[in-house]
């Protein structure tokens, strides 16, 4: 599905980092955390960027994205002001299992960097189920950090930051080793060293993580964005269509 | 009178428009945008004798009005695109031009020998021009006697029409183009993508994987055009256009350079719907032009100026 979709508001809520709520119809498809839209900023650059849904909002038809200002799409998106539109294609992709935590279990999620944003759906999602949720949020630095109130709000929540200016001093697996965090469910996503390090640390447990890869056509057309499975020399998934959201093991990281 | 109906070796097109091998898969994930029965032709994904996965990511990088792509050529393989792909393809009034690939001649012929039997094969593409193969593949589609050679080859097994795919990478296109002709083709496809590369400034590193990928998209539109300028008043069989198309005005562009049909590509990423959009657009703007028929706009910036039918 395809709409333009309305800014309602578009803002800076860290170093780099934007808040952007756009309304629109499509909301209504939009069910499932871990989904994201490819949006089309302007009239260049030319391919759709792929970004995470952060926050549903149904009744209000309006969804949240956070995003980095890395290159010429997000600098772009960073200026579209209230009232202006974006073209969105999506919800694409295949989110998290909400469900695979069951009432009175408990989710760990653990976000890196801008791979914080989707786990905010998510949290909601699971808290209404009844799912206990402790967060993990990883970060550069202080000036980069952002939502860990949002998510402070759901249950414990930790931060590690690589120079130690906010929260542990260093990575996201030094916050869960230190404080012996344990789960039914872990849920992650953030870069591939951070991936595969909590693929590694929790081989026989239930994990679900959020893969980034280059995309062209984002609907699993054009397989610019497939990745290996373990045991074969031509199978393969995209993470635009059978992903972004894997369970550990069934993709080489 | 459909006047957007066009007539071409094995092909009866409803519309000239057709996605480009490569950009739209088998055309499972379209459907679920629009009905596939809307367009001209699809020519599905290159497909070789074995299954292929390709290179490695990242396989794409933007690049200014274009892309770059260096997917290797990943396929399920020759029988179980008969035994899969094509039979979904059936259920849609819609005939398929099969993109044929391969690293030798052997492969070529023998992928081309099984496809061509499938009953809604209705043409091959030979793909003689994919820049990301480590192995053969250009040389096919750069050195004028193999890839004459190789179509005689081909057109020997093809129980359908073969139109060979010509690579912009190349000193002479004309050359090829000819001999090409020459050895038996009965239609041309012209451009595949143009080599190019782009490196990361902040890590000094190539951004694609294997370094080198094909350039796509409206950068390489003058291009397309002029070369199928020169092709089309060099040979008498048809050519379908293809190489940056965005929108109806461009597909004229294409007819008026000499294209008879046309294929987008990259566009498909931008917008799943352009081909039905573009469809959608084609009379009004026949309207504005003052033409009756499509097919009346084919070379018509050629020297002459007037209306010329390439080999009809
Ligand atoms: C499924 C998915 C979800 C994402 N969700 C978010 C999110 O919620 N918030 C956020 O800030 N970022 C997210 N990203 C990363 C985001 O897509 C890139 O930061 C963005 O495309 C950069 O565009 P640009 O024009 O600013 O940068 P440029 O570097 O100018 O982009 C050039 C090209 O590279 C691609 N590209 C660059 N970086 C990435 C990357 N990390 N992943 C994929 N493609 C990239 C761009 O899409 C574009 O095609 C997500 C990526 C994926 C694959
Ligand atoms: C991602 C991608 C994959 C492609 N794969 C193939 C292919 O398998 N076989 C082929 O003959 N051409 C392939 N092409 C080339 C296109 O069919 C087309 O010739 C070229 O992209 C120019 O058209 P465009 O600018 O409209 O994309 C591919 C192009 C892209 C962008
Ligand atoms: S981005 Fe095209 S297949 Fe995933």
């Amino acid at each position: 599905m395809k709409d333009m979709m309305t800014v309602v508001s578009n803002r800076p809520i860290a170093h780099r980092i934007y808040e952007l709520v756009l309304s629109g119809s499509l909301v209504q498809h939009m069910h499932i955390p871990g989904q994201f839209v490819h949006v089309k900023v302007g009239a260049t650059p030319l391919l759709r960027r792929p970004l995470s849904l952060c926050d549903i909002n149904q009744k209000a038809n309006e969804c949240t994205i956070i995003y980095r200002v890395e290159g010429a799409g997000t600098t772009l998106l960073s200026q579209k002001a209230r009232g202006e539109t974006v073209d969105v294609l999506g919800p694409l992709g295949n989110g998290f299992s909400v469900t695979a935590a069951k009432r009175g279990e408990r989710a760990l999620l653990v976000g890196g960097g801008i791979g914080v944003p989707p786990l905010f759906e998510l949290a909601k999602q699971l808290s209404q189920n009844g799912v206990f949720v402790t967060t993990v949020l990883g970060f550069q630095t202080k000036h980069v950090a952002f939502y860990d109130e949002k998510f402070a709000s759901f249950g414990e929540m930790y931060v590690a930051t690589v120079d130690g200016s906010y929260g542990m001093k260093g990575f996201v697996t030094d916050v869960i080793r230190a404080n012996d965090l344990s789960f039914d469910v872990l849920y992650a996503c953030g870069p591939k060293p951070m991936l595969r390090a909590l693929a590694n640390d929790f081989p026989h447990q239930q994990v679900y993580l959020s893969l980034e890869e280059r995309m062209g056509c984002g609907i699993g057309a054009c397989f610019a964005c497939v990745c290996r499975v373990p045991h074969s020399e031509t199978a393969y998934k995209k993470v635009c269509s059978d992903g972004p959201v894997f369970r550990a093991g069934e993709v080489l990281l | 009178m459909n006047r957007l109906a066009v007539e071409l070796p094995g092909l009866s097109l409803k519309n000239p428009i057709m996605p480009a091998s490569g950009c739209f898969g088998f055309g499972r994930e379209y459907a679920a945008y629009y009905d596939l029965s809307v367009l001209g032709a699809i020519m599905i994904k290159a497909t070789t004798l074995e299954a292929r996965f390709g290179n490695p990511t990242p396989r794409v990088a933007e690049t200014p009005s274009g892309m770059l792509n260096a997917i290797g050529l990943q396929n399920p393989g020759v029988d179980r695109v008969i035994a899969e792909e094509l039979p979904w393809l059936a259920q849609y009034d819609v005939p398929i031009i099969a993109n044929v690939a391969g690293s030798t001649m052997e492969e070529y012929v023998e992928v081309a020998k099984r496809i061509s039997k499938a009953p809604n094969v209705h043409a091959l593409e030979l793909n003689i021009s994919c820049p990301n193969v480590k192995k053969g593949g250009i040389a096919f589609g750069t050195v004028p006697e193999v890839a004459a050679e190789l179509t005689r080859a081909v057109k020997e097994v093809s129980d359908v029409p073969v139109y060979v795919k010509l690579s912009p990478n190349v000193t002479n296109i004309v050359h090829m183009a000819k001999a090409i002709e020459q050895a038996g083709a009965d239609g041309l496809t012209m451009i595949n993508t143009l080599l190019g590369m782009r490196i990361d400034v902040k890590t000094t590193k190539p951004i694609l994987a294997n370094r080198t990928g094909g350039l796509s998209g409206p950068a390489i539109k003058p291009i397309a055009i002029r070369m199928i300028y020169e092709v089309s008043q060099a040979v008498s069989i048809p050519i379908i256009g293809m190489g940056g198309i965005e929108t109806a005005e461009d597909v004229i562009e294409f007819f008026y350079a000499g294209a008879r049909a046309v294929a987008i590509g990259t566009a498909n990423f931008i917008d799943p719907y352009v081909c039905p959009n573009i469809i959608r657009d084609l009379p009004a703007l026949l309207d504005e032009l003052g033409v009756d028929h499509i097919s009346e706009c084919t070379g018509r910036s050629w020297n002459n100026g007037s209306t010329v039918h390439c080999g009809a």
